[in-house]
């Protein structure tokens, strides 16, 4: 089972978690994603995709954020690798 | 002194707003509701202060117009009472620590303090304001739990003015006060989070959406009968009726005088839709036929609104939204134009850019009928079976969506990508849902009730004076060679400048058929706006596009006509 798995946002699964190691993004898409309380080091879990690479909808605490599918492209997530 | 109250979006505000000072303000659980500030007074001690709601903003460095708005009027706060959501410690707490930076006093309110414990969240907020080193008062905005308390200790905030060097310091510290205050005991999945699973799903969000929005229509339009037939029919029947007709009588059943009051007599006898006197027609088309559709309207809207169910609906139709050249978030303007279009084009100031704005506002106008309007076109269409009202609202929103590809295709740029907060469904108190109906309401009753009677007096002396023969006979080439209308209805689009709802009542004592109902009242709901959307339109876009936008609605409106025309 090799670890360290590595996915974007919208290549995730519906269900999966894990933690952000980056945002692909410049100044300002980092500055707007953290004040949704999206940042790297924050636990993630994927809730959906909807229909033709449409938004992407997180959770994170207890929020969830829809963000668009370009957006969650460059969101990089650490795959929780299952006990 | 002023105070301003601050926070993320969505985190009740303006419910906090409405407690504190008595003042009545629209409030909904998707952020965005403010989009201006709304100010209010409230009396301590001997002395009047200035309370102000400003637009939520999740962060000082501001990252869209709402929030410039706020970071903008941070300058003029004497004391600031920061509202913060205790189900997201975390993420609020970026703009507590930031707004404790400043020289202001500040005082938190931790709202939702209600929600917190079936979310298995416990907070220990003695620890909390020793850390913040202010005072922290745990509130429920909408039962007002907690607001005296917070009113009383409002001389004690204070300003620590703690900097930090950058934001991951702010993190790290943020980091470090919650895991202090902060415990989480399992909670259980629920029905809610059920709910909220199917909406979010891409299938079973769709499908739900499909069953809400089929359920919207069945449902406002049961409840709107239900109080035209058990209500105010009946009242205008046994109760109305025989005093006009005694008034009549009185006036001498004829004359100037009656004609404006009670209107011209069909076979003796007062016909609401055709007698056109102010307090017959003018009155009926607002209390008989409209304001019951108002009610149920905005009651359900009210229902969907504080659910939390509208950013779902937002992120569900994103994909398709965003070839009309809007995003997602642009469905909830749109929805609330379904009651009036003036609320709902103020509303697209929270879409980002200009762009966006024009293609909103202008597909509000055109494509989507106000409650008003759509009572008449249900009454008055549906009389000749509910198929030609299903024309009708297939022909608009046919039209919604070929102009929304087509301004998106010509206009330059592009719509960015949404990103929003999916707010959790909550369930306010049906008092909550009830004071917003009433706000409502009321408002339009205020609002539309002048005109209405303004409008039903000019067409009574422009008739007596033969001023509309004239007009007709110069627009019936349109009128008849192109929309196949009798050139009597150019009186119709004539008061539609002023109120539609009027307006169609103007086509009632025509006789039309079938046909040209549904064509006159499709051109009704697509051209021109009425006065007081013209006016917003100016204001929120400027003269030059509102003209740009009211050529496209003329021009659509004679296409769409025309074409309805040839087809039925």
């Amino acid at each position: 089972m090799p670890e360290n798995i590595q996915l974007t946002l919208s290549q995730m699964e519906a269900g999966q978690a894990g933690t952000i190691v980056q945002i692909l993004g410049g100044w300002g898409l980092n500055r707007r994603l953290e004040a949704l309380g999206i940042r790297p080091g924050k636990k993630v879990t994927k809730i959906s995709t909807m229909l033709f690479h449409g938004p992407v909808t997180l959770r994170t605490d207890h929020t969830q954020v829809a963000v668009g599918f370009g957006m969650a492209n460059k969101i990089l997530v650490e795959i929780d690798t299952p006990a | 002194m002023k105070i301003l109250l601050m926070g993320n979006p969505n985190v009740g505000k303006s419910v906090l707003f409405s407690r504190l000072t008595g003042t009545r303000t629209i409030a909904s659980n998707y952020p965005g509701t403010t989009v201006g500030f709304t100010k209010g007074s409230l009396k301590i001690g001997q002395e009047q202060v200035e309370i102000i709601d400003v637009p939520g903003t999740y962060t000082l460095e501001p990252t869209s117009k709402a929030e410039e708005v706020a970071a903008e009027m941070l300058k003029e706060g004497d004391l600031i009472i920061d509202v913060v959501d205790a189900t997201n410690l975390e993420r609020n707490l970026n703009l507590t620590l930031q707004l404790l930076e400043r020289p202001v006093p500040v005082i938190v309110a931790l709202n939702m303090w209600d929600d917190t414990r079936h979310r298995g969240i416990n907070i220990n907020v003695a620890r909390l304001e020793e850390l913040l080193g202010v005072p922290v008062v745990t509130t429920v905005g909408v039962t007002g739990q907690g607001i005296r308390e917070l009113v009383s200790r409002l001389p004690e905030a204070t300003a620590p003015q703690t900097v930090y060097p950058g934001s991951d310091e702010r993190w790290a510290k943020i980091g470090d006060i919650v895991s202090q205050v902060q415990s989480l005991t399992h909670h259980h999945h629920t029905w809610r989070d059920v709910l909220e699973d199917v909406s979010s799903h891409p299938a079973g969000g769709a499908a739900f959406a499909v069953l809400v929005l089929a359920a919207t229509f069945f449902i406002i339009r049961f409840i709107g009968e239900g109080i035209i037939n058990y209500v105010t029919d009946p009242l205008f029947n046994w109760l109305w009726t025989p005093l006009l007709m005694k008034l009549s009588l009185a006036l001498g059943s004829g004359g100037f005088w009656h004609d404006i009051l009670v209107g011209k007599l069909i076979n003796g006898q007062i016909d609401y839709f055709q007698s056109l006197g102010l307090l017959s027609t003018g009155l009926y088309i607002e209390f008989g036929v409209v304001i019951p559709y108002i009610v149920s309207f905005y009651f359900i809207l009210g229902i969907l609104e504080d659910v939390g169910y509208l950013p779902r609906l937002a992120v569900l139709m994103d994909t398709l939204m965003h070839r009309l050249g809007l995003h997602g978030f642009a469905i909830i303007p749109t929805i609330l134009g379904f009651g009036c279009n003036v609320p709902a084009i103020m509303a697209t100031r929270i879409l980002e850019n200009r762009r966006e704005r024009f293609i909103a506002a202008t597909l509000i106008s055109i494509a989507i009928p106000c409650a008003a309007l759509q009572a008449m076109i249900v009454g008055l269409v549906g009389q000749q079976g509910m198929q030609y009202v299903a024309i009708v609202y297939g022909s608009l929103f046919i039209s919604w969506i070929i102009i929304g590809l087509i301004l998106n295709r010509v206009m330059k740029g592009f719509s960015p990508e949404i990103i929003m907060e999916i707010p959790p469904y909550r369930f306010p108190p049906w008092r909550v849902i009830g004071e917003k109906l009433w706000l409502r309401v009321f408002s339009f009753i205020k609002e539309a009730m002048p005109i209405v009677l303004g409008a039903v007096f000019v067409v009574n002396i422009l008739y007596m004076l033969g001023v509309f023969d004239f007009i007709a006979n110069i627009a019936a080439p349109v009128l008849t060679g192109l929309l196949g209308l009798p050139k009597e209805t150019v009186v119709a689009m004539a008061v539609g400048f002023l109120r539609k709802d009027v307006a169609m009542g103007m086509l009632a004592p025509l006789g039309l058929t079938a046909k040209q109902l549904v064509i006159s009242s499709t051109f009704l709901a697509m051209s021109f706006p009425c006065v007081a959307t013209f006016a917003i339109l100016a204001r929120e876009l400027g003269v030059r596009d509102m003209l740009k936008a009211t050529g496209i609605m003329i021009a659509a409106a004679l296409v769409v006509g025309g074409l309805l025309n040839l087809v039925l």
